[in-house]
């Protein structure tokens, strides 16, 4: 369980997050959904104690999280960014064990590891010697992924992880993300601006907007039951069309489909990927 | 990680690796004119004479340097003029006779010798040309010429027998006065860029250049009788050295002195050389006289150099990047450091190496000569600023993403600064340090101000000599060392700087 209580946050005089309340139970997947700017970043970060709230407390799995106890936290809370934030220096394989290393894994536990989540990431083992400047796009998430997994955290949080790829190198990902999430039962909280990616991914959705939570509940609930007019709005700006002149059911179809079925296909895209490099 | 801890250890042992300096039994100073590094090596070979080890700081700098260093002990003994020694250096006592300096002086536990034999007066001197032109003769026919530029030296400017007080005595109107180095003024006067300038009168540059000495009509000048100083312990430490170099006494009239410094300054002979040649012709002393080669000189002022950069430019970097390192870490304080550090780095080289030589000496540590922890500490100094600099603004350009990422992972402070943030930053605090290292070079000239030898040493006196040639021996390899430190760096980084942020750089 991870509990954010009357959490708020002020850059200067603008408001990033109004106090805020959200409790996230374990075993779930949620996004974060919102345009830029709405708090939903500022959230992950208060919930991770990389951004130090003006007010409130954050609470990870009972623990109120402080200044000695948040090292210990973050090891058990995976963290990827947008870009991934693979530290140029090192090797792909040095990124990921980086923890492992500072822990004193034994060589072995650090190789087998790898080797587990490189087969869970599709990404192959001789990819790991390049540096991230060496890697494409999605290769770099990928790294990052594992980087986030290597400690074998409960919880996942991902910040924008796919915004940066190009659409189809994006949909593999997404669906190879869904897979492993579901896989390994992760909790997950997931930030985007996308209503598609919300949509893949989300058991529950909170749409935040100014930094405040609008609404907060399944898509289905979001299109069917929205509690406020710009729930509507929102999702209509992104569709395209009014979720009311088409049966909300068919909403997103294709995505549940293959979220449905992540392994069914590692498609042509991401072959294409690799062979480049 | 292990590189990083190999480099530190090696920076530490070469910072302490022995040092190439001499010790020696007595060590006489000079300061920085021909006639008393002249004065210096005959001290030197009486020294030398009775069997007791010896050396000799030549060029030191002006009075206040050498006395300085006679009174720490850095040296034992050194040539001085009785109008020095009334006007500056008891200046405020009433001390007229020899016999009242010897008494003050001791006071100071400081020997004075009888006179040497002539009288080296402060006289002004002009182009002889120029003044027959204008019909100068005396120093009162100065008043007739408001116009004319003059160039003292920064001692004579501000001695108690020097400009102000000589203005007031002949009541001279001359507004334009230049402070200049007074083997510089030589040759701005024979340019006609000044019209007059101070100069000693048994200088050999008189007859070089031509020049007039105007006629010290209202007895302005004191008497600037030739007397060697020495340390009174040198009485229960080597009291044969003491009576060895007393035969100097009434040794050299005016005339010797004069012919002295012309074989050096004219007929281009080492002052070893000529002050040897001397005391074997008047006390039938024997003695060595080592005639170094060109190369035998360049290796030698290159090891000396080496020596200075490396004592200095190491520690500056071990203490620079902690300092860099806090500076970005704790903005507040790091404004002061960086405050502090660019300040230390606009103080004038001399003033600098004069503040730090009394502390170096309070702490009992070598003030000048070679392995002069002055010139170190002074050179160390200067090379924090941009080291300093590099790491703080290599630390603080870090990409938030790579900070944001570290935290995240859940590394502690001091894994984040060692695995990641340091090895971010490498690229730019080892620029800092190649510019520091490139520029210590450059500045490690300024050890020969205090006698740490190194490449400044043929500069300096090849300015004194007005020798082209022996200026060169000094500027060109250190030209030349500059440029191979800097591909030194350059080679370094490949090794130095992490290969996905090489790799990242070129992509």
């Amino acid at each position: 369980m991870l509990e954010l209580c009357n959490v708020s946050k002020r850059y200067g005089g603008v408001v990033a997050l109004e106090p805020t309340t959200l409790q996230l139970s374990s075993g779930r997947t949620y996004v974060l959904l919102g345009t830029s700017g709405c708090g939903k970043s500022t959230l992950l970060k208060i919930a991770l104690g990389l951004t130090e709230p003006d007010s409130g407390t954050v609470r990870f799995e009972g623990q109120t999280l402080q200044l000695d106890n948040v090292l210990k936290i973050r090891k058990q809370i995976g963290y990827v960014i947008q870009s991934g934030g693979l530290f140029p220096h090192l090797t792909a394989r040095k990124n990921v064990s980086m923890m492992a290393d500072f822990l004193n894994w034994s060589k072995t536990k650090i190789r087998n590891r790898i080797e587990e989540l490189s087969a869970l990431t599709q990404l192959p083992e001789s990819t790991l010697d390049r540096y991230p400047v060496q890697l494409s796009g999605g290769q770099q998430q990928r790294v990052a992924l594992m980087r986030a997994l290597m400690l074998d955290p409960d919880w996942m949080l991902l910040d924008e992880p796919l915004g940066a790829l190009d659409p189809m190198i994006r949909s593999d990902l997404q669906n190879d993300l869904s897979g492993i999430f579901r896989s390994l039962q992760k909790s997950v909280v997931l930030v985007t601006h996308d209503l598609h990616e919300a949509a893949h991914f989300g058991d529950e959705i909170i749409l935040l907007r100014e930094g405040r939570i609008v609404q907060a509940g399944t898509m289905q609930e979001l299109i069917d039951l929205p509690g406020d007019p710009f729930v509507t709005r929102f999702i209509q700006a992104q569709h395209g069309t009014s979720p009311s002149d088409r049966s909300s059911a068919n909403f997103d179809k294709p995505e549940f489909t293959r979220a449905d079925d992540p392994r069914a296909d590692d498609s042509q895209s991401e072959r294409g990927e690799r062979g480049v490099q | 990680m292990i590189r990083t801890i190999a480099i530190i250890g090696v920076l530490v042992l070469l910072a302490f690796a022995p040092l190439s300096m001499r010790s020696a039994g007595i060590r006489i100073g000079s300061k920085k004119f021909t006639e008393s590094v002249v004065l210096g090596e005959m001290i030197n070979i009486l020294c030398a004479d009775t069997g007791i080890d010896s050396v000799h700081y030549r060029e030191l700098g002006g009075t206040q340097l050498v006395y300085q260093a006679l009174l720490q002990g850095e040296i034992d003994a050194y040539p001085e003029y009785t109008g020095t020694i009334t006007e500056e250096i008891l200046s405020g006592e009433e001390v007229g006779s020899l016999e009242e300096m010897r008494l003050a002086l001791a006071e100071q536990g400081v020997g004075v010798s009888q006179p040497v034999g002539f009288n080296n007066t402060y006289a002004l001197a002009m182009n002889r040309g120029r003044a027959r032109e204008l019909g100068i003769e005396r120093v009162s026919d100065l008043s007739r010429y408001p116009d004319l530029t003059f160039g003292f030296s920064s001692e004579f400017l501000n001695r108690e027998d020097g400009w102000p007080n000589l203005r007031e005595h002949y009541d001279l109107p001359q507004q334009r006065v230049a402070g200049l180095d007074h083997d510089i003024a030589y040759r701005q006067l024979k340019t006609g860029s000044i019209d007059v300038m101070e100069a000693y009168s048994t200088d050999a540059k008189i007859d070089v250049y031509d020049l007039k000495l105007l006629e010290d009509d209202r007895a302005f000048f004191p008497r600037y009788d030739a007397v060697l100083l020495y340390r009174q312990d040198l009485k229960t430490r080597a009291p044969e050295v003491i009576e060895s170099i007393l035969r100097m006494e009434n040794l050299l009239d005016a005339e010797a002195m004069i012919s002295l410094n012309r074989r050096v300054e004219v007929d281009r002979i080492s002052e070893g050389r000529a002050a040897a040649e001397f005391l074997e012709d008047t006390l039938g002393i024997e003695s060595e006289v080592a005639d170094t080669s060109r190369w035998q000189r360049i290796a030698a002022r290159t090891g000396e150099h080496l020596d200075l950069v490396r004592q200095s430019l190491i520690p500056a970097i071990l203490l620079a990047i902690p300092l860099g390192i806090v500076a970005a870490k704790r903005p507040r304080f790091g404004q002061g450091i960086l405050g502090i550090v660019g300040v230390v780095q606009t103080i004038p080289s001399l003033a600098l190496l004069v503040i730090l030589m009394p502390l170096v000496a309070w702490l009992g540590l070598n003030s000048i000569g070679l392995g002069s922890t002055t010139a170190v500490t002074a050179l160390s100094l200067y090379s924090l600023l941009p080291i300093v600099r590099s790491t703080h603004t290599g630390l603080r350009g870090i990409s938030p993403e790579y900070s944001e990422a570290a935290l995240a992972i859940g590394l502690p402070p001091w894994d984040r600064l060692v695995r990641i943030e340091l090895p971010l930053a490498a690229p730019s605090i080892l620029s800092g340090v190649k510019t520091a290292a490139v520029l210590n070079v450059g500045f490690a000239t300024l050890g020969a101000l205090i006698g740490a030898g190194g490449y400044g040493q043929p500069i300096i006196t090849g300015i004194r000599l007005n020798d082209t040639a022996l200026i060169l021996e000094g500027a060109v390899p250190a030209a030349v060392l500059a440029l191979l430190v800097q591909a030194g760096f350059d080679l370094g980084e490949k090794w130095w700087v992490p290969r996905g942020l090489r790799l990242q750089a070129n992509s």
